[in-house]
This record gives C-alpha cells, sequence and structure tokens, in this order.
C-alpha cells in the first residue's frame, strides 16, 4: 500500500509550526508525571469562573470554536447522504445572514470526521473547500484488532484520501504500565499516517486514573502524536475539564522540553456554546493563543454546533433562537 | 470592535458586573450612614468617606462613632442579652437560619458592593466570600439547634466586642457574628473603616431576619472606636482579627480585665513543596495561595519552601503562570486580582520589595491606569534571615527559599513567629500526612490551600494568635464554664515568721530535669506547719531557674511525640507510687494544714491521676464535614510548654491537677508551688523519681508568684501560663503573655475536690487543635 502524496496541508500543525517528530521514549520522564486529581478539579472548576466572554467577543469566540470544529459523524448507520450532508454543513457551518451581520464572509469548520468507508463520500463533496477529512482508524472505537490490520486500516484511509487520521491507542498498554508497548505501537501507527496528520486517542474514559492520562499523553507525543484526543465518543465518560487540563499541561510540559507544540482535540460530551467557551479559556491560560487556532486544536462535536448557531442568532437578534431556524447538518 | 479583528486577537473583552443595584442601595441611603444601634440607624455624625480603591471614586460617607455611641450599643447589647441568651435554641436557629436565607437572596448585592469598597475581583466576592459568609450563618444555625445536647456546663459570655479587618470585610463578620449569636451572646461589631458598607447591608437584613433590636450592633469609625470597645467594662469578651502588632495590644489592654479574649492575628504561612508533588497543581495553587485578594489574606500562602532539586524549574512554572494572572478593575468578571486596599498598604509593599536584596520579578502583566495595583511578584533568591521572608507583607508578594530534606522543610516552615497555615505539596502520603504535625500551625493543607468552613476550626499558635473560629471549638471561643468555683471552706494555710528550733533539718530543692538541685540564687526560705512549727526549708526559684525548666522541657521535646498509651502507664504508675505512700503524704498535708483531710485529698490525687491516665489515650480529634471530597482532620496536639502557678490549698491535689492532664496530653510542665505548699510539692518529686517520667517533662519549682510571674508570662519559649495563684497575678501575667501572644489561664478559688475540676475543661486547656485538610481520590 503506498501513501498518495499530500496536498496542500492546512489546518494542521506543520502549517504553522515544526511537525513532531516524536523522541525517543524517556521512561524518566514518564514516571516523574504526577497529577493530583484534587487539585486539578479544584483547577478545572474555577477555569469557567475566572473568565467570562461577552457580547462582540463571546460572538467572536463561538465563530472560533466552529472554525475549531472537527464535525463528526461515527455511526453504524452512516450512508453517503448522510454524509454529504454533513459536508454542506462543513463549507456553510452558519447562515450567510448571520455572518453578514457579524462583518464576516465565510468561515469554515476545522475537519469532517468519518469512518473508513465514508472518507470516498467526504473528500468528493469537500474537494476545493480546503477542509480536510479526517478518518477514525485502528480498529476504532476499542482498537483491539490485530495490530497489522490497524495498521493497513490507516494506510487504506490516507490512500483514500482522508489527509487526519485519528488512532485509537491500546488502553491495555496503559493501564499495564507497558509505556515501551504503547510507544511502540503509536510509532508504527505514525510511521503508516506517513505525511497525513495523527491524532491520537487515549480513550481517558477508559484509564482509570488522570495519572494514567498524563503518562501516557506525554508517551504518545513521544512516539510522535501530531495531536492527542480525548475520547472515541463511545466510552461512557468522554470529554471533561479535569481530563483536559491534564492533557494541556502534558502538551506544554513536552513543548517546553522539545520545542514542538502538540494539538489537542477535546471530543464527545460538548455540547454547549457556553461549555466551549470555557474550553477555549481553558486553552488560551494553559496553552497560550497560539493554540486557539484549527492547527492545534479542535472540537470533537456533533451537536455542538446547532448550540453556537442559536446563541449568535440570540447575539445578533436579542431573541432566544430554535433549531429548526438552522440548517441541519 | 469588529469581530474579524477579535477572532484575530482572541482577547477576552470586559465583563463587567453592573454596579447599578448597588448604586440604587446607596441612593436609599443618600449615600451616607450613621450606626447601627438598638435594632436602627442612627443619624450620620461625624463624617468620614469610603472610597473605591480601584479608582478612588466616593462611594459613602460614614459615621466616626463617639464614646457615647459606644456606650449606647453596649447597653443596648447588654439590655438585649438576657432574653436572647435564655431563648429556646430553636429560636435562635431560626433567627441565624433567616439570616442565612437572606444573604443568599440578596447575594449578588453583598457581592458587588463588596469588590465596591475593597477592591477585590467579582469573581471571589462572589464564589468565594459571599457564600463562605452564607454557609457560617446556616451552620451556625444548626449549631444553636443542637450545641446543648453535646455540650453541658458551659454557657454564654455576655456582650462581645467585635473588630474585624478590611479584607474580608462579610466573611470575617459572619465568623465573628454567627457562632457570637449561636452560642447565645450579643454583640457589638465593629468593621474596618475602610469597608464597612456590607456590614451596614447586613444590618439592614438583621432586621428584616428578625434579630431582636440590641443582639447585633455594629458601629463603624477607625481604631479609635475599636480601643473604646477593648475597654469597655460591660464587654465581656473580645474578638478581634487583625494584625499581630494590634492584637498584642488588645492583650495588654484585657490584662487582668477577666474579659475573654480570641485573636486572629498575621502569618507567613509557608507553602511546601517537595518534588514528587504535581507541580503544576502546586502552582495553581500558589495562585489561590498568594495571589488570591491580592495577597492580602492573613493565611496566605506567601512562604515558598520549595525542594531544592526542582527549585528552577518550579520558579520558571511560577514565572510563566504569573504572566497569565490578569490584575484589571475588579468588577470585571475576568480579573484574577484587583485594587490593594488603600494607598498606605500599597506603599508598604512598595517599600517592602524594594529593600530586598533578593531576585525579584514582577509578572509581566498590564495594570490599569490610576487605582491602587500591583503586580503579582515572585521575589527568589532569599535565605530565612531575609527580612521578606519572616515579616508579614500582606501583598502580592510571594518570597521563596529552599529546602534539602522533609526534617529542613518543616525546620524551615517553624522558623518564624508566626504559626496560622501551612500548605504540603507532596503525592507521597508518608511524607505529606507526616509533616502535617510537625509544623507548628493551626491549619494544614495537603495539597491545596486556602480552604475554608464553618465544620472545621480556623486559627493560629504562637504569634498568629489564639481561639478558634468555626466548628465546635469555634462555638466553644463564645461560651464560658457555667461552673460556680465556691471559695474554699477550709481557709489558706499562712507562713509564720516565728522561728523555732530547728529539728532535722530539711531542705527541700527545686526539681529540674529530673534532677534535684540547688536554687540557681542560692536563697530559701523556712517554712512552718499549722503549729507554727519549723517544717523545713523550700528553695526560692529565681528566673534563672526558670530559664532552666523550660530549657528542660525543650529537651524533654520527645514527651510530645510519645503515644498515648505510654504517657498512661507512666500517669498510672504515679498513682501506683503514690498510692505506696499514701500515709506520709496524709500526714504532711494534715501537718501543714491543721486539718484531717490528708488521706482524702490523697484519695482524690491518686483518682485523679487514673482520670488523666485513661484520658491520655482518649481525648480524641474529630472529623469535620467539610465540603471536600477528603477529610478535614482536627487533630488535637499538645502545647508544648506550660507553666503553672500552683495554690496554696489541696497542695497534692492541686499540683496533680495541673501535672496530670498536661503530661498526659503530651506538654511538658513546670509548677511553681507557694513555699507554703512546698513541702507536699517537693516531697511530690520524689515520686516523680520513681515513676519512670522522662527528665524534664514535670519540673518542681517553689518560689514567690509575685516575683516570678512576669519572668515566666515574658519567657518567648513558654507556650502558655496557668495560674490558679492566689496572688494577684493575672493581670502581670496577661500582660506578658503579650510578648509571644501566649496562652494563658487564670483561675481562682477553684474547689479541687469538686469533680468538674478534672476533666474536659483542663483537657482543652492542655491541648490546641490543628484543623488538617485532605483532600483525595484519584480515579
Amino acid at each position: 500500500m503506498t501513501t498518495k502524496s499530500n496536498k496542500k496541508l492546512t489546518l494542521l500543525p506543520q502549517a504553522i509550526t515544526a511537525r513532531n517528530t516524536g523522541v525517543d521514549l524517556d521512561l524518566d520522564w514518564v514516571s516523574s508525571i504526577q497529577a493530583n486529581t484534587s487539585a486539578i478539579e479544584r483547577r478545572a472548576s474555577s477555569i469557567g469562573s475566572r473568565r467570562s466572554i461577552k457580547k462582540q467577543h463571546q460572538a467572536a469566540w463561538l465563530l472560533q470554536a466552529v472554525k475549531c470544529m472537527d464535525l463528526t459523524t461515527l455511526s453504524g448507520d452512516d450512508t453517503t447522504g448522510r454524509v454529504r450532508r454533513l459536508c454542506a454543513k462543513a463549507k456553510n457551518p452558519i447562515s450567510k445572514t448571520i455572518l453578514e451581520k457579524l462583518g464576516l464572509d465565510s468561515i469554515k469548520v476545522g475537519a469532517v470526521c468519518v469512518y473508513h468507508d465514508m472518507i470516498e463520500a467526504a473528500v468528493s463533496k469537500l474537494r476545493g473547500t480546503g477542509i480536510p477529512v479526517a478518518s477514525v482508524s485502528t480498529g476504532f472505537p476499542a482498537g483491539l484488532s490485530p495490530l497489522p490490520l490497524r495498521i493497513a486500516e490507516i494506510e487504506y484511509s490516507v490512500s483514500a484520501g482522508a489527509s487526519e487520521i485519528d488512532i485509537v491507542i491500546s488502553r491495555r498498554h496503559v493501564l499495564t504500565q507497558n509505556w515501551k508497548a504503547l510507544y511502540d505501537e503509536v510509532k508504527d501507527f505514525r510511521k503508516a499516517c506517513g505525511s497525513a496528520h495523527m491524532k491520537t486517542i487515549l480513550a481517558t474514559g477508559e484509564l482509570g486514573t488522570l495519572r494514567n492520562v498524563a503518562r501516557a499523553s506525554a508517551v504518545c507525543m513521544m512516539a510522535g502524536a501530531d495531536f492527542i484526543k480525548t475520547s472515541t465518543g463511545k466510552e461512557p465518560i468522554n470529554a471533561t475539564l479535569p481530563v483536559s487540563l491534564v492533557m494541556v499541561r502534558a502538551i506544554r510540559e513536552y513543548h517546553e522540553k522539545t520545542g514542538y507544540k502538540i494539538g489537542y482535540k477535546p471530543a464527545g460530551g460538548i455540547s454547549k456554546a457556553k461549555d466551549a467557551l470555557t474550553y477555549l479559556c481553558l486553552i488560551k491560560e494553559e496553552l497560550g493563543d497560539q493554540w486557539l487556532n484549527p492547527e492545534l486544536f479542535r472540537f470533537g462535536a456533533s451537536s455542538l454546533l446547532g448550540d453556537i448557531e442559536r446563541q449568535l442568532e440570540h447575539h445578533i437578534t436579542g431573541a432566544y433562537s430554535a433549531s429548526y431556524r438552522h440548517a441541519m447538518g | 470592535m469588529s469581530v474579524k479583528k477579535i477572532l484575530d486577537d482572541m482577547d477576552y473583552g470586559l465583563a463587567p458586573e453592573s454596579p447599578e443595584e448597588v448604586k440604587r442601595w446607596l441612593l436609599e441611603h443618600n449615600s451616607s450612614f450613621g450606626h447601627f444601634i438598638g435594632g436602627k440607624f442612627t443619624k450620620p455624625k461625624n463624617e468620614f468617606i469610603s472610597v473605591n480603591p480601584s479608582n478612588g471614586e466616593f462611594i459613602a460617607s460614614l459615621s466616626q462613632a463617639s464614646d457615647k455611641d459606644v456606650n449606647n450599643a453596649v447597653k443596648m447589647a447588654k439590655n438585649a442579652f438576657k432574653e436572647w441568651s435564655e431563648a429556646d435554641p430553636h429560636e435562635r436557629a431560626k433567627v441565624l437560619y433567616a439570616i442565612a436565607r437572606l444573604l443568599q437572596k440578596n447575594s449578588r448585592l453583598f457581592s458587588v458592593l463588596e469588590t465596591i469598597d475593597n477592591g477585590k475581583p467579582i469573581r471571589e466576592s462572589r464564589d468565594i466570600d459571599i457564600p463562605l459568609a452564607q454557609r457560617h450563618f446556616y451552620y451556625h444555625a444548626g449549631l444553636a439547634q443542637i450545641y446543648k445536647t453535646k455540650i453541658h456546663d458551659m454557657e454564654p459570655i455576655g456582650v462581645c466586642g467585635q473588630i474585624i479587618p478590611w479584607n474580608f470585610p462579610l466573611l470575617m463578620l459572619a465568623w465573628k457574628i454567627a457562632p457570637a449569636l449561636a452560642a447565645g451572646n450579643t454583640v457589638v461589631l465593629k468593621p474596618a473603616e475602610y469597608t464597612s458598607l456590607t456590614a451596614l447591608l447586613f444590618a439592614e437584613i438583621c432586621i428584616e431576619a428578625g434579630v431582636p433590636n440590641g443582639v447585633v450592633n455594629i458601629i463603624t469609625g477607625d481604631g479609635s472606636v475599636g480601643e473604646m470597645i477593648v475597654g469597655h467594662p460591660d464587654i465581656k469578651k473580645i474578638a478581634f482579627t487583625g494584625s499581630t502588632e494590634v492584637g498584642r495590644i488588645i492583650r495588654k489592654r484585657t490584662a487582668g480585665t477577666g474579659k475573654f479574649l480570641t485573636l486572629e492575628l498575621g502569618g507567613k504561612s509557608p507553602f511546601i513543596v517537595f518534588d514528587d508533588a504535581d507541580l503544576d497543581s502546586a502552582v495553581e495553587g500558589l495562585v489561590d495561595a498568594i495571589w488570591f485578594n491580592q495577597g492580602q489574606v492573613c493565611c496566605a500562602g506567601s512562604r515558598l519552601l520549595v525542594h531544592e532539586s526542582i527549585e528552577e524549574r518550579f520558579h520558571k512554572k511560577i514565572r510563566k503562570r504569573m504572566n497569565k494572572l490578569r490584575v484589571g478593575y475588579p468588577l470585571d468578571k475576568s480579573i484574577d486580582m484587583g485594587a490593594i486596599i488603600d494607598k498606605s498598604q500599597l506603599s508598604k509593599i512598595r517599600k517592602l520589595v524594594s529593600q530586598t536584596e533578593g531576585s525579584v520579578y514582577h509578572a509581566e502583566c498590564d495594570l490599569p491606569k490610576g487605582g491602587l495595583f500591583y503586580r503579582p511578584t515572585l521575589i527568589t533568591g532569599l535565605s530565612p534571615s531575609d527580612k521578606l521572608m519572616q515579616e508579614e507583607i500582606f501583598g502580592p508578594v510571594l518570597v521563596s527559599t529552599t529546602f534539602r530534606t522533609p526534617k529542613e522543610a518543616s525546620d524551615l516552615a517553624n522558623d518564624t513567629t508566626y504559626g496560622l497555615a501551612a500548605s504540603i505539596w507532596s503525592e507521597n502520603i508518608n511524607l505529606a500526612l507526616g509533616l502535617a504535625p510537625k509544623i507548628k500551625a493551626g491549619v494544614i493543607w495537603v495539597n491545596g490551600t486556602n480552604m475554608f468552613d464553618a465544620a472545621i476550626g480556623f486559627g493560629g499558635v504562637k504569634e498568629s494568635g489564639f481561639g478558634r473560629e468555626g466548628g465546635w471549638n469555634g462555638l466553644k471561643s463564645y461560651l464560658k464554664h457555667s461552673i460556680n468555683f465556691t471559695v474554699q471552706k477550709n481557709k489558706s494555710p499562712q507562713s509564720y515568721s516565728r522561728e523555732e528550733t530547728l529539728g532535722l533539718d530539711r531542705t527541700a530543692k527545686l526539681y529540674i530535669g529530673g534532677k534535684q538541685t540547688r536554687p540557681d540564687g542560692g536563697y530559701s526560705q523556712k517554712v512552718f506547719d499549722a503549729s507554727k512549727n519549723f517544717a523545713g526549708h523550700a528553695s526560692a526559684a529565681n528566673r534563672k531557674d526558670i530559664r532552666n525548666a523550660v530549657e528542660a522541657m525543650n529537651k524533654a521535646y520527645s514527651w510530645s511525640t510519645s503515644s498515648g498509651h505510654l504517657r498512661a502507664q507512666i500517669i498510672y504508675f504515679m498513682a501506683e507510687n503514690l498510692h505506696a505512700r499514701r500515709e506520709e503524704f496524709a500526714k504532711r498535708i494534715n501537718q501543714m494544714s491543721g486539718q484531717k483531710d490528708g488521706s482524702k485529698e490523697v484519695e482524690l490525687s491518686i483518682r485523679r491521676l487514673f482520670t488523666y491516665a485513661a484520658w491520655a489515650d482518649k481525648f480524641d480529634g474529630t472529623i469535620s464535614g467539610v465540603p471536600v471530597r477528603g477529610v478535614g482532620l482536627t487533630m488535637r496536639e499538645a502545647i508544648g510548654n506550660i507553666i503553672a502557678f500552683c495554690p496554696p490549698n489541696k497542695p497534692l491535689l492541686s499540683l496533680i491537677s495541673c501535672i496530670a492532664p498536661a503530661i498526659a496530653m503530651g506538654n511538658r510542665i513546670t509548677t511553681i508551688s507557694p513555699f507554703i505548699a512546698s513541702m507536699t510539692a517537693t516531697d511530690f518529686y520524689q515520686i516523680l523519681e520513681t515513676s519512670d517520667i522522662p527528665p524534664g517533662v514535670v519540673n518542681i519549682l517553689t518560689g514567690s508568684h509575685l516575683e516570678l510571674a512576669s519572668h515566666v508570662a515574658s519567657h518567648m519559649d513558654v507556650d502558655s501560663v496557668w495560674s490558679f495563684s492566689e496572688e494577684d497575678i493575672t493581670k502581670i501575667i496577661e500582660l506578658e503573655s503579650a510578648n509571644n501572644i501566649k496562652r494563658t489561664w487564670c483561675l481562682k478559688n477553684i474547689d479541687w475536690l469538686d469533680k468538674r475540676a478534672e476533666g474536659e475543661m483542663f483537657l482543652d486547656a492542655a491541648t490546641e487543635t490543628k484543623s488538617v485538610w485532605i483532600p483525595y481520590g484519584e480515579g
């Protein structure tokens, strides 16, 4: 299987900064990582109350959230038609009327995220828009199929035109603290991705502790992850603020130590505009403004966009909105 | 600003909280306030102004109380006391509950007013100050309802004078008024002159909540009003929160007046970070520790002690975090730090920082124009001897030094005159929980900081003051023992000067550090028995003997970490040995008193030893219902070095009544018996010598109470002074104790035979509580 040479990459870390090549597995570093759950929860709970974004600023921030959104459908009943509709929404996530009132021409989402078999439909619909197609891979969501098949799946998806691959890690390697196995696995995946951009899904809801989340984050980045991502959306608990705090702190540490900027993608469970603002605040506070862009930050979400549209309409009209007033994705 | 531009910059923009409701409230009062006395507001008079520290704007004018106002307020409080203190507990509970509900219903008004008046960020007044104040009234409504089921033989004190600081105006008011009212007292409260407005709004709430007239009185003004409160004869208790300097003055002013006193004073609390801590969380802890309320917090974690191996890395993280802090107009909801309270405070901070030789780092953040703002600041490279490591700055300035070992960490932590709080960061449970008892402070936070709750005590040791606020012990600070000690029927023995022919020469020495020693001064006094026969020579201890006894107590430090079981065994052994020599002791008592109840006294003394041996491993701490996932532990700790002035009557029983509870709880004690009781006291050291009690744990001196009182009370290494003396030494002791704000406990006329003269009252006096917050949980 050969990987297609990639078209011009947009919205990826390498578009604005050197791509993470990975580093040698440093077990001293891994074992020195601590995560105090109670203290992390305290900080996480104050992020939303320490910052408040109102009026014009709120509208702008919500638009930025849309730009950072991986519009996603990952259902067993996905069809070409469904995916095309999603792609149409990805091109015009916010109605022209609202955008005009906000003084903007157009915006688009960060990516469209689908299963392998839907890549083709998505690619053809999005051709020329600059919106990348992301595909979940490596035996998503459990990641328990044979390793060669998981690697092959990446290669298939890349040749089908996906420029972003959301891989899942073997949770068992984290739960048994087998960091070498995790490192090797993610490194193999990264190699298979080639120039496609790799988001590493930790499935934090299945890792047991924040300490495990922190250590797994570091190992995945050492193995060459371009992004680290919380969840498949299929675990009982998906993205949370404490988990996010741990992961972005890991990103900050990796950046300080290696100079590479790794992206972050919380996924699952973020459905309200207000939550999106809190996440953006978290990123701004803990990582800095450079991370507030689709190159380094994505929301994995399916219903968040609807709430943002309603909030934006409210901002413009002063009246609360209804969902039927906005086009379905 | 256009959306397009914001999309490029991704700034927060402004999110101001509206001051309109506060403006309306001020307007209703013509921005001019009198005092709240007897349920009514007085006409404004002798006005001074209150300004918004973030922009210097006038907020309102307030009245400076005259002595007439103070007298009126105290009179109203005194008149209201009887009915309020005798009211059904449920009635008091209902009133406190109503206050809590009304605070909640008006929470935004209180928050905005607090922020305008004090300069603290609206986030803090909205999310911390005001909710905690509500919580305090809810909790104490509950205590009012049920405390009598658990606390016996105690009663409300009377009119309480309460003087509170400007850093947490409403919260400190709640900490003072809620327990005072729950216990059945009435109050005269003076808020700080910079920040009186929420107290006046609270006064309105009191009317609405049905607080009976006179139960709460609020008078405004500067320190001179505080002085009038402190000096007022009808005020029976003073509760003060503020600087150690003023606390010391109050201690002196109230000396010998019989007023009860609690002092919550300054601090220089250590924030200890070990190399195995979650460093990012520890940095965030520092934000809550020293950049909370602009660092104007008595328990601020202002002294960073960092493990040497991570020093650079940790400092780098702090600096990076500091640069993210937003300093600005306090009503902006996206602000981390607001304005410093007053010009004088700001220049004090500037001056202290300008004088340091450490390396000063100011956060690279914008400051608003005008207003009293100061950048978050970190000063590194300091050593313990540097002024800034010792002195409380009361501003957003963190000072830092390093340590190598846990032992060095606790030594550095304790290398201060203060003892309010400490924060310990480590993922190692052995390390963190092992360090908590070693740090001399009233509050310890493990992997956290500045956590407060009504259900657990807050207060200091050493020069951070005494008394607790919050929890059951906080309530006890507003109650007094209702035991009415009757004056002894049997007259105290007297000394006779008439010289008799000497019998067999008997020289009673002093007992210091496990050895019989001659008094340093070389003086002794003849002692005569009830039949005026010469009984022996008693040694006259002087200040050097006191010094030697204190040094002996210091050397016996490990007694305080010994197990309760071991201490019990030794006290039982004392009882056993006393029993073996009971006849000799009874005879001596009878000989000296001329009465025949010696054997009864010895019998009771043996019982009392049994009582305290029993308590040695049973006076437990508690776990309080604090709102964290974890435990809020109240530990009972030994106070340290106690010196007790023992009375002449019931010389053996009173001596044992002091020694036994003190050593049962792990203290070291030195007793000073008057000459007339010296024979029994010095006989007793023979019991000590045979009872395996380690040297220095108990020292027995004899001497003149009047001569020794000031030397004892001024000694910096004495932690508590007890006096049951018949001499008038209470005033001297209380006055001199202000030196290092040591604890004092002075009672007269105790009926030592009364069964209430043993037990909890003595155990409370022999212990101090330490609140340890241990949040836990993983996964």
